[in-house]
């Protein structure tokens, strides 16, 4: 079933054209991992599917209808960006913030927070100041934060860009059990290719704001259908 | 030398006997600068949070209209309100010429664009990360500003504090608009601790000069150091 289409997608900031004409299908509880060099257009398609800025051009439905910036599915939809950002406060705080919007009650926000702290290994930090924690930690709490509100869909930016290979793993290993558990369908945004391998059911192969290569994972990694790809595959393009 | 040591001992002697016309006219001048301080918030507040939040035409004109605005010499302002204000002038049906609220007016009008300024910078700075991060965990624009601006907060108290300071320091406005009024025992005095040490320090009396000035200078920090405090606890 597909979850969200985006149709003839472009972006253009004045004269320089960062997506053209994108045309993707995102299947309900799949991985897509959306990769490509710096400056393929990655971040700027993932915000348009956040609703952080509307297409120049194209359409985005959500479950065959057209999504609307201030609508519902800004509630279905949430984001993990490169850089962890952090409210002022706690880590409880930044955990709850979505759910007090969302007007739940007191007591269930508390179990939410203790159990998605749990799943990503930060147990008993409630109390602690996010910004004081380190940048692994503060990207676990991102996630955590995102996760609580148990998204139908979850856009992660580069999310392990920077950090250790312990904080990697458990990233990887909690998304993985996300959309096989939760049902919720997960776009991740990468240049690394080792990271796409792991995750992705399916990818699609941005370069220069043009969608050039989109499949199953292991078919588009075995046997990828177009030489851009190819050389992509093998380190041999270069970002334009 | 001397005459500063002497000056300073009897300031001392002066603060700690608890003299009442020196007590007087410094609550005056925390008064005055209070309310002061109050009416620019209220007005500069809402003006820098829209400046900081959001985008339009002729944004940067007014921000910079307003960063001008910072360093307005206080006489130049206080000839302009005297003008205003006198009896035969545009506003002297109001009566506010030589009251405490015409100093309160004239102070609120100078320190009005520090607070535009500095709410209008602390917003602008974190609007974009905090906005879009709240907005991706499902804030709607009103709820994203509102997160924006509990993490500004820093930023607005650093405003109410600077406009206050600003406010309790300045003389132009307190004398041309306040006419340094004293009399014993009088509900219409206008005297506050800047015009009361120019004219001591006129008249040679700068025990009298320098005890009032250091009074205005404990106040100065104590506000600033009670503003960190918070700040800190916030932060």
């Amino acid at each position: 079933m597909t979850l969200i289409e985006l149709k003839g997608i472009s972006k253009q900031y004045g004269s320089q054209v960062v997506l053209e004409d994108i045309n993707i299908e995102i299947k309900k509880n799949e991985i897509m991992v959306i990769m490509g060099h710096s400056g393929a257009g990655k971040t700027t398609l993932l915000r348009i599917m956040a609703l952080l800025e509307p297409p120049s051009k194209g359409v985005y439905k959500y479950k065959g209808n057209p999504v609307k910036i201030n609508g519902f599915f800004r509630k279905k939809v949430t984001m993990v960006f490169q850089s962890p950002v952090m409210f002022r406060g706690s880590v409880y705080d930044n955990i709850a913030y979505g759910l007090k919007l969302r007007g739940i009650e007191k007591k269930e926000i508390r179990d939410k927070v203790r159990n998605v702290l749990s799943l990503v290994e930060l147990e008993g930090t409630e109390k602690a100041t996010a910004r004081k924690l380190s940048g692994g930690e503060q990207q676990r709490v991102a996630l955590a934060r995102a996760l609580v509100l148990e998204p139908e869909l979850l856009l992660m930016d580069e999310p392990t860009t920077n950090l250790d290979p312990t904080n990697v793993a458990l990233i990887e290993r909690v998304i993985m059990e996300l959309a096989r558990k939760n049902n919720t369908t997960v776009v991740i945004a990468t240049h690394n290719l080792f990271q796409a391998k792991r995750l992705a059911d399916r990818v699609a192969h941005l370069y220069s704001g043009k969608l050039v290569e989109i499949g199953d994972a292991d078919k588009i990694f075995e046997n990828p259908g177009v030489e851009i790809t190819q050389k992509f595959i093998t380190g041999e393009l270069r970002s334009e | 030398m001397g005459l500063i040591i002497q000056g300073v001992l009897g300031a001392f002697h002066l603060i700690f006997s608890g003299n009442p016309d020196i007590i007087e006219i410094s609550l005056r001048s925390v008064k005055v600068s209070g309310i002061a301080t109050l009416i620019a918030f209220v007005f500069g507040l809402p003006i820098g949070l829209v400046i900081g939040l959001y985008d339009f035409k002729g944004k940067h004109i007014v921000r910079g209209l307003f960063n001008g605005l910072l360093g307005i010499p206080t006489v130049v302002l206080g000839l302009i309100l005297y003008l205003i204000l006198v009896p035969l002038g545009p506003f002297g049906s109001l009566k506010l010429i030589y009251t405490e609220m015409g100093i309160s007016l004239g102070q609120a009008i100078l320190v009005l664009p520090i607070v535009i300024s500095l709410v209008a910078g602390s917003v602008s700075l974190i609007r974009s990360e905090i906005r879009e991060l709240a907005i991706t965990l499902g804030a709607g624009e009103l709820e994203a500003s509102i997160a924006v601006i509990r993490e500004a907060i820093g930023g607005v108290i650093l405003s109410i504090v600077a406009a206050f300071n600003r406010a309790v320091a300045e003389l132009g406005v307190a004398l041309m608009i306040g006419g340094n009024i004293f009399v014993k025992g009088s509900a219409l005095n206008t005297r506050v601790l800047t015009t009361s040490i120019q004219m001591y320090t006129a008249r040679g009396e700068i025990d009298l000069a320098i005890a009032l000035g250091v009074i205005l200078l404990f106040i100065v920090f104590g506000v600033s150091m009670i503003s960190n405090v918070i700040q800190s606890r916030l932060t």
